[in-house]
C-alpha cells in the first residue's frame, strides 16, 4: 500500500519533507518511526489525515502520515 | 487623594499623563508609582508611556490590564521576555518564577542575563529590570521550582499563568495546577529554530494532548540548544495571548497549537480536541 510520510523540524535532516512510501498492509506508525530511524521518545506529535495518531495505530493504504519532533525547552 | 488627582489634573494635557508628572505626584505626595498610575487611570488619565497603546487599548481596557497579575513560570529565555513585554504592557502586577541563577551559557539569548548579572537569581534580575522599564509594575519574585506542593500558593491571585518552563514534566505540572484552580495558561516551548505556543482554558488538555507521546526527558532543545531569536518570538506570541486573555478580545489560540519553524519559515496549525461537554438529556 501508498502512504505518504511528512517529516518537520529536526526530522527532515538527512532525509526528507515529504516522500511517499510503499508499505506492507498492517504496517504501524511504530515501524515507520523505526524504518526512519527515530526513536519513540523523539517522537511529539503524530498526525493521520490531519488528525492525532498513536504510534501502535495501523496505517491505511493512501493515508498521510505525518512527524513532528517533541519541543520543551524555554 | 483628591489633592493628588487634582494635581494629575491639572499636569495632563489632552487626558494623557506626562511621566515626569507621575514622578512628580510620587515625590509630592509620598505615593508609590503604582498608587500613582491606579488614580491616573481610574479618573480618565492615559498615562503618557501608554500613549502608543492607546488606539488598541483604552484607557478602561488599560486599567484592567494595570489591575490584573500574571506568574511566569520561569523567568530564562522565553520568561524574560514576557517579562518585558507584559511590563512595558502595563499588566500591574507579575510573579516571576525560578529556582536558578544567571550563567555564562544563558547569555545568547535570555533577555534578562548580562556579563554582570552572571550569578544572580534570574527572578532578582527580573525584579531589577521591571523597576527600570516600568516601575509601576509590581513584581513577587520567587526564587523556586513551581511544582504540584506549591503552584496553588503561586497562582493565587493571578488571572492567568505563563509557561516559561524548560522542563515537560514541569509544564504538564504547570498544566494540571491551572485547571484545579481555574485560570488559562499560555503554553509555549522552544528548540533550535522551532517553536510552538498554545493557550489553554480550564477544562481544556491541550498541553496534555501535546506531550501525549512522551514519556521522560527533554524535547529537540537537548541536542539543538536555543539561539536568541526562538524565545523572543514564541515570548511574544504568549504575551499578546495574556493581553487578549486579560482584555477578553481577539481570537485565542485555543484547542490548537501554532508550530513555528523558523529555518524554513513555516507555521502549521495542529488541531486539539474540544472537550466533550456533557449534554443532560431532558
Amino acid at each position: 500500500m501508498q502512504v505518504t510520510v511528512k517529516l518537520f523540524a529536526t526530522f527532515r535532516n538527512g532525509r526528507f519533507k515529504l516522500e511517499e512510501r510503499e508499505l506492507p498492509e498492517g504496517t504501524l506508525v511504530r515501524q515507520v518511526v523505526a524504518d526512519l530511524s527515530l526513536t519513540d521518545d523523539e517522537i511529539g506529535i503524530i498526525m493521520i489525515n490531519g488528525r492525532h495518531g498513536m504510534l501502535d495505530q495501523e496505517l491505511l493504504p493512501g493515508d498521510v502520515l505525518s512527524l513532528f519532533p517533541l519541543v520543551g525547552g524555554g | 487623594m483628591n489633592e493628588a488627582l487634582t494635581f494629575l489634573e491639572e499636569w495632563s494635557r489632552e487626558g494623557m499623563l506626562p511621566w515626569a508628572a507621575h514622578c512628580a505626584a510620587v515625590k509630592h505626595f509620598g505615593l508609590s508609582h503604582a498608587a500613582v498610575e491606579r488614580l491616573a487611570l481610574q479618573n480618565g488619565l492615559f498615562p503618557a508611556r501608554y500613549q502608543r497603546n492607546r488606539m488598541m487599548i483604552d484607557v478602561h481596557e488599560q486599567l484592567r490590564l494595570f489591575s490584573s497579575g500574571v506568574a511566569v513560570i520561569g523567568c530564562g529565555g522565553l520568561g524574560g521576555y514576557v517579562i518585558e513585554e507584559l511590563a512595558r504592557l502595563g499588566v500591574g502586577h507579575l510573579v516571576a518564577v525560578d529556582p536558578d541563577v544567571f550563567e555564562e551559557h544563558n547569555l545568547n539569548r535570555q533577555i534578562l542575563a548580562t556579563p554582570n548579572n552572571l550569578g544572580l537569581a534570574k527572578v532578582e534580575a527580573a525584579r531589577q529590570r521591571v523597576e527600570q522599564i516600568n516601575p509601576a509594575v509590581t513584581v513577587t519574585a520567587v526564587q523556586d521550582a513551581f511544582g504540584l506542593a506549591n503552584g496553588r500558593e503561586l497562582l493565587a491571585g493571578v488571572e492567568v499563568a505563563v509557561d516559561a518552563l524548560d522542563s515537560i514534566s514541569y509544564r504538564l505540572e504547570l498544566a494540571e495546577v491551572t485547571g484545579a484552580v481555574g485560570i488559562p495558561m499560555v503554553h509555549g516551548a522552544i528548540g533550535g529554530w522551532y517553536g510552538h505556543v498554545a493557550t489553554q482554558f480550564p477544562g481544556e488538555e491541550t498541553v496534555q494532548g501535546i506531550y501525549r507521546h512522551w514519556v521522560a526527558g527533554k524535547g529537540i532543545e537537548q541536542q539543538l540548544g536555543n539561539p536568541a531569536f526562538t524565545p523572543a518570538v514564541i515570548a511574544s506570541i504568549e504575551a499578546a495571548e495574556v493581553c487578549k486573555i486579560l482584555l477578553g478580545k481577539g481570537e485565542l489560540l485555543r484547542n490548537r497549537k501554532l508550530s513555528i519553524d523558523l529555518l524554513e519559515m513555516e507555521v502549521h496549525e495542529i488541531p486539539y480536541d474540544q472537550p466533550v461537554k456533557l449534554v443532560r438529556a431532558a
